[in-house]
């Protein structure tokens, strides 16, 4: 199953690669990974997310946990929360298809930030399974680029069941 | 008046406590050494860092006190990292501090650069690259600090020249300038936690205690005998809890695990409650997870939380420190003691542990050569118990750990998690430092011991009366019996017959070499090696192809025993 994992951490050199050597060393899955900074200065949070088992996930969050680094770790799977990517692509969209790409871009909601002769970059937010959908429906056009930041995320004030 | 980083550095480690520190100098390192005679600090000159830091380890397992060790950049940096590794495994507190080229040079590939931290990342605690001397006093703090609380291990400092060099106003830093909010390992055991063990152990008809390091790295022998023999429960050590429950007492099962006795391997198979205490379930213990103690309910102490459930499920958790979670215990457990006559209500279960090791005793079968399990045994009869043993790696520490009883811990100190062969020697040495009185024997394969023989000198030099002992058999026996056993006899590089004449090399080296050829010979030899105030080298041809039994096949059952 799919964890979110927010992981706050010491901003020291070295930081990122003590968790990144944690999963790769024990054999553990990143799917994405986003690092920031915090309002606190000299803190940064991790957003990462992994699959695997409960007894996986258990494992991966109390070896995070030990990692002298490691201020606090939360699984925002088991809370309701906000999670959220961006990303950006570059759409193949000659003229005579501008206006259907236009069209569902719209749908999605997504900002047009660069047109080129024939292509545009797009921005895109949502969570996981609407950056799925529109990869896999802009994929008729051609997708020439890329670039997503991972998911962030933040629990929500009011956990209701 | 201000001092320089190499100042700051020893004055630091003084009064962290450090009296032995184990080291080789080099260009990175230097300025340290420069100040070294000004301070407190036995410096012991090693010839090889590997050794080093195995001396540190053997130091720190024996003392229980934390190990240091003192090496330069690049090689002598990499050359350690072994020896960091296996504590690490061992869960050994070490402090190594290495030399770096100067901070302006990082990055460059300098002479004699390497990424030390990047290379011991995933075999230190911790470790620390210090960028600036401002930092160096709370690091070096912090450096110790780690590696003896929570679970124990070695933390790794990298010291640039430039640093080493500078110049500041030096305060110690305070305790509580020491605690880290991102560090709070969980040393009180949860009470409803501890009850809920207790109502386990006390339901129990067939309850064992599975017993590790973690007993001895947090002095808890004497509620763990307590609870012991209160509950009448019997007892099994893994390779590193042995001499944590006397080896003598008549509740004491023997090791468990791929070469544990066969009453062990057996009682665990058919217990209905484990206490699983300062051990992490490795696969040398457990054989086949799906078979590993298929009626117990676990209850497992340890004060490593992702030890829990790594390997197996467990009942009952507690993440603690060992020592007081089973004094924890033993305060429950008192206010219940009256409400069943434990000698009686635990009488057949012990019996029937009984009957297994009357069965199936570890023992050896005679033939007219000299048998390493003998050797092994007259060790024990004429140290009479009272050496600390250390090993080197194979057949030789199976045996080792077989036929010796250890009766109180700290006494046998063996390389278990990462098998480093090559410990044995450098270990003892370390022990003979913080012990310089005792006997300290070294029991050694052919194979092993001239893997770190260089230390030889360094013993000599000193003037400390290790006994190194060789079951010399000629080949790398452990992983020849491997290779009788499931690889059809193909004994391919494991047969090292060319070996040089021990005697003659240990006389080189201005110790003592005797060698025992025949049975006859062997006890009058290892007597005059433990009368002999010197470092002396036993050199014992034992029968070249003699096997560790019991064992169980890598991945079998633990009932899936080969016996002698």
């Amino acid at each position: 199953m799919r964890h979110v994992l927010s992981v706050l951490v010491e901003n020291e050199p070295g930081v990122l690669s003590r968790i990144s050597g944690l999963f790769s060393g024990r054999g553990f899955n990143i799917e994405t990974l986003n690092v920031g900074p915090t309002l606190e200065e000299g803190v940064s949070v991790m957003t990462i997310t992994t699959t695997g088992d409960d007894q996986i996930i258990e494992q991966i969050i109390k070896q995070l946990r030990k990692l002298v680094t490691v201020i606090k770790v939360v699984d925002l799977t088991e809370l309701t929360s906000v999670e959220l990517e961006m990303m950006l692509l570059k759409v193949h969209a000659e003229d005579a298809k501008k206006a259907e790409i236009f069209r569902l871009l719209d749908v999605f909601r997504c900002k047009i930030v660069d047109v080129g002769q024939d292509d545009i970059i797009v921005e895109a937010t949502g969570d996981h399974d609407k950056l799925r959908a529109l990869v896999t429906l802009l994929q008729r056009y051609g997708i020439k680029e890329m670039a997503r930041t991972g998911a962030v995320a933040l629990k929500r004030s009011l956990q209701l069941d | 008046m201000p001092k320089s980083g190499a100042q700051i550095l020893l004055e630091c480690l003084v009064r962290e406590g450090v009296e032995a520190l184990f080291g080789y100098p080099g260009g990175a390192i230097i300025d340290i050494y420069d100040q070294l005679p000004n301070y407190p600090l036995k410096h012991i000159l090693v010839r090889h860092e590997q050794g080093a830091v195995h001396m540190a380890d053997g130091y720190a397992r024996a003392s229980g006190k934390v190990g240091c060790a003192l090496v330069t950049s690049g090689p002598g940096a990499t050359n350690a990292v072994t020896g960091i590794a296996n504590a690490y495994l061992d869960s050994i507190p070490l402090v190594v501090i290495t030399g770096q080229v100067p901070t302006a040079l990082i990055g460059n590939d300098a002479f004699q650069e390497v990424d030390i931290v990047g290379i011991t990342r995933p075999c230190t605690k911790h470790n620390f690259l210090v960028k600036d001397l401002e930092s160096l006093p709370l690091i070096i703090r912090r450096a110790f600090h780690l590696a003896r609380t929570g679970r124990p291990g070695p933390v790794l400092v990298d010291v640039p020249k430039d640093i080493q060099q500078k110049k500041m106003a030096f305060k110690f830093p305070s305790d509580s300038a020491v605690a880290m909010r991102s560090y709070n390992p969980t040393v009180q055991p949860n009470k409803q936690q501890l009850k809920k063990a207790v109502g386990l152990l006390l339901g129990a008809k067939r309850p064992i205690i599975y017993a590790g390091g973690g007993i001895i790295s947090s002095n808890a022998s004497d509620p763990l005998a307590w609870l012991a023999r209160t509950l009448q429960i019997p007892v099994t050590c893994t390779l590193m809890g042995l001499g944590c429950f006397p080896g003598e007492d008549p509740l004491f099962l023997g090791m468990l695990g791929m070469h544990g006795t066969y009453a062990a391997n057996m009682a665990i198979t058919n217990s209905d409650v484990m206490l699983a205490v300062g051990a992490r379930f490795d696969d040398r213990v457990t054989g086949k997870l799906a078979t590993f103690a298929p009626h117990a309910k676990i209850i497992h102490v340890d004060i490593d939380p992702t030890s829990i459930r790594k390997n197996v499920r467990v009942d009952v958790p507690v993440v603690a420190d060992c020592r007081l979670a089973l004094e924890g215990l033993k305060e429950i457990v008192e206010s219940r003691l009256a409400e069943k006559d434990w000698v009686a209500v635990h009488a057949p279960w012990l019996g029937q542990c009984k009957d297994w090791a009357t069965q199936h005793p570890l023992t050896w079968k005679e033939n007219g050569g000299i048998k390493p399990q003998y050797v092994v045994d007259a060790i024990y009869r004429l140290s009479k118990g009272q050496a600390i043993i250390s090993t080197e790696v194979g057949q030789n520490q199976m045996w080792a750990a077989q036929f010796y009883k250890y009766n109180t811990p700290r006494t046998l100190l063996t390389s278990g998690g990462l098998g480093t062969m090559g410990f044995g020697l450098p270990a003892a040495i370390g022990a003979q430092i913080a012990f310089p009185d005792k006997l300290v024997v070294d029991v050694a394969g052919d194979g092993s011991i001239q893997m770190n023989i260089q230390e030889l000198i360094t013993a000599v030099c000193n003037k400390l009366p290790v006994k190194v002992v060789i079951l010399n058999n000629g080949y790398l026996g452990m992983v020849r019996q491997w290779q009788e056993l499931f690889y059809a006899k193909n004994y391919c590089g494991t047969c090292m017959d060319a070996q040089p004449d021990f005697v003659a090399l240990a006389k080189a080296y201005g110790a003592v070499g005797l060698r025992a050829t025949t049975k006859e010979e062997v006890e009058p030899v290892l007597e005059e090696a433990f009368r002999t105030p010197n470092t002396v080298i036993v050199d014992v041809r034992v029968e070249r192809e003699e096997n560790v039994y019991p064992m169980i096949p890598a991945g079998a059952s633990l009932t899936e025993m080969l016996l002698v």
